[in-house]
């Protein structure tokens, strides 16, 4: 029965997200919708590193950054195809998120967020300072949106429909990374990293790879950024960023695959709406995370599991407590 | 017969402390071990070294032969090393089926699969349940770990470690904060152990200590006092004086 549900809940989403450019009407919803997937890519790739294996980074918008850049002034620059630089800025980037991972793997917990922090603001320095490559404040702008199999992504709806694509690839793939062998062991480092060496994993090698793919999926969410907006600036590698992505994974629930989209598609929605009306809207947004934190501290989906709880408690009051 | 365990002149400092002073051991293969001493004596200090918690400052360190003493912790695991901890470090958000297949994941090659359902994984939830109805706690391999006593908790201890199929078992104080019939469940469980796997034992309750162990290592301000069979041990002045206290 509770299958069943879930079966039915999955297909009625998957029909709404389809049909979402249909329903909009305008090409400024549809656009909001793919802002808000791209946001869930960076969520859920930074949600591997924050929920799964405990480990709280704040430096994971310069992956979205070095991806972005890379293939920017590789199309601007020398003239690459879209493959060609696509790919570059994905390996570069998972390769930096190899070497990243070496030094900041040295530590955890709080100094950990530190090492990434440090790191991350070498990049947005680099991207900011190095205006010779990068542009320097102004950026690369210029470059042209893929065209996958002839299809033109400069339209609202198809590209919409093809950051769908990726978001439910990658969603996909991170749903069965986590409930692999693996994927249990990660969890496992976060939660008793010393009984895990004593029953034989290697915590630091199982920390290290979760950290390069939450690296690689950053870079596939950075492609999908910088195409969404043909545009790249140091703003987009700053500390308020990587901030704001730990926002959406905290306040959707770390360490859920749902949490980290429920996340982002809050804090894009709040971030357009409200701006509209209030110039102030990023007050707002660190009020609505100080009641989230207050009263749903394990994030709004956790929150949400316990509402429904007690209200079948509500309904059903003879039913014993699990 | 090569021993189990060589431990050869090992020290260990914390800044200006000296917890663990050149202390040497052998445990032979198949024996029951018991290590003594008052609290602080460095009982736990020297368990963590041998299974690689924390690195040595000097000395040497051979399971079965081949020398561990600078490999890390997961390495020496595979080699045949187990533990139980004295404080009970489980994973409590999980089932206690999903412990004991974690434990038995560590030691299977599937810990390096990146897809398949890990709750689907036949084999392992099979063997886990076996583990756990060897502790009789099968009928509760679906609850959480959070709804479970202190004494299940340790027999779940114990039942990870032996999942584990090692070689050498370190117990660090089984019975701990057990009721009387609790304990009595334990020893049993310790009692049948199979002669395959080596085991060192931390315990205070002299009573099934003894009753257990071939030999015994009296250790006293990190330094290895005595060492000897049973009786040697027991009927010896200083263990009174300095352990049982009369």
């Amino acid at each position: 029965m509770k299958r069943l549900l879930r079966v039915i809940l999955v297909v009625l989403l998957l029909a709404l997200l389809l049909c979402l450019p249909a329903l909009a009407g305008a090409a400024y919803y549809t656009n909001l919708a793919s802002q808000v997937l791209i946001a869930a890519l960076f969520a859920l790739s930074l949600n591997l590193l924050v929920g799964y294996a405990g480990l709280t980074s704040l430096g994971h918008a310069g992956y979205l950054g070095l991806s972005a850049y890379t293939c920017a002034w590789l199309m601007m620059n020398l003239g690459w195809g879209h493959l060609a630089s696509a790919c570059a800025a994905l390996a570069l980037t998972t390769g930096m998120a190899c070497l990243f991972g070496l030094i900041a793997l040295r530590a955890t917990g709080i100094s950990f967020l530190m090492i990434t922090l440090a790191l991350g603001q070498i990049l947005w320095g680099l991207a900011y300072r190095w205006s010779g490559v990068t542009g320097g404040d102004n950026g690369i702008s210029g470059l042209t949106r893929p065209s996958p199999f002839g299809i033109d992504l400069e339209s609202a709806n198809n590209f919409y429909y093809f950051t769908l694509l990726i978001f439910l690839l990658v969603w996909g793939a991170i749903a069965i990374w986590v409930n692999s062998p693996f994927g249990v062991s990660i969890r496992g480092t976060k939660d008793q990293p010393r009984r895990m060496s004593a029953l034989g994993f290697n915590v630091w090698v199982i920390r290290w790879v979760t950290f390069v793919v939450s690296g690689f999926l950053g870079a596939v969410a950075g492609l999908m950024y910088v195409y969404y907006h043909q545009f790249i600036s140091p703003h987009s590698l700053s500390l308020a960023n990587s901030a704001e992505m730990l926002l959406m994974v905290i306040a959707g629930g770390a360490g859920t695959l749902s949490g980290p989209v429920v996340g982002a598609a809050l804090v894009v929605l709040l971030k357009t709406v409200a701006s509209a009306y209030i110039d102030r809207w990023i007050m707002l947004l660190g009020l609505v995370f100080v009641l989230i934190v207050i009263f749903v501290p394990g994030g709004l989906v956790a929150g949400a599991g316990r509402w429904r709880k007690r209200l079948e408690q509500f309904w059903n009051p003879l039913k014993e407590k699990p | 017969m090569t021993p189990a365990l060589e431990v050869i002149d090992l020290s260990k400092s914390f800044g200006g402390l000296q917890v663990t002073r050149g202390v040497s051991l052998r445990v032979e293969q198949g024996e029951r071990h018991l290590l003594i001493g008052p609290n602080g004596a460095g009982k736990t200090t020297l368990f963590n070294l041998i299974a690689g918690d924390l690195q040595s400052g000097s000395g040497s360190i051979a399971l079965f032969g081949s020398q561990v003493t600078a490999l890390p912790t997961h390495v020496r695991a595979q080699h045949g090393l187990a533990r139980t901890y004295q404080i009970v470090t489980l994973f409590s958000h999980d089932s206690l089926l999903h412990n004991v297949k974690l434990a038995l994941l560590g030691k299977s090659p599937l810990r390096h699969r990146h897809w398949g359902l890990f709750d689907h994984e036949k084999s392992l939830t099979a063997h886990a349940l076996e583990m756990l109805d060897s502790v009789s706690l099968a009928h509760k391999a679906n609850l959480p770990l959070a709804q479970t006593s202190y004494g299940e908790k340790r027999r779940l201890e114990i039942a990870m470690a032996l999942a584990q199929k090692p070689r050498l078992l370190l117990l660090d104080e089984p019975l701990a904060g057990l009721s009387a019939q609790e304990r009595e469940t334990i020893t049993a469980l310790l009692q049948k152990i199979e002669r395959t796997i080596t085991i060192v034992m931390i315990e205070h309750d002299m009573e099934v200590a003894l009753a257990f162990a071939d030999r015994i290592t009296l250790l006293h301000y990190g330094e290895v006092i005595l060492a000897g069979t049973r009786q040697e041990v027991v009927s010896d002045p200083r263990t009174r004086e300095i352990y049982l206290g009369y």
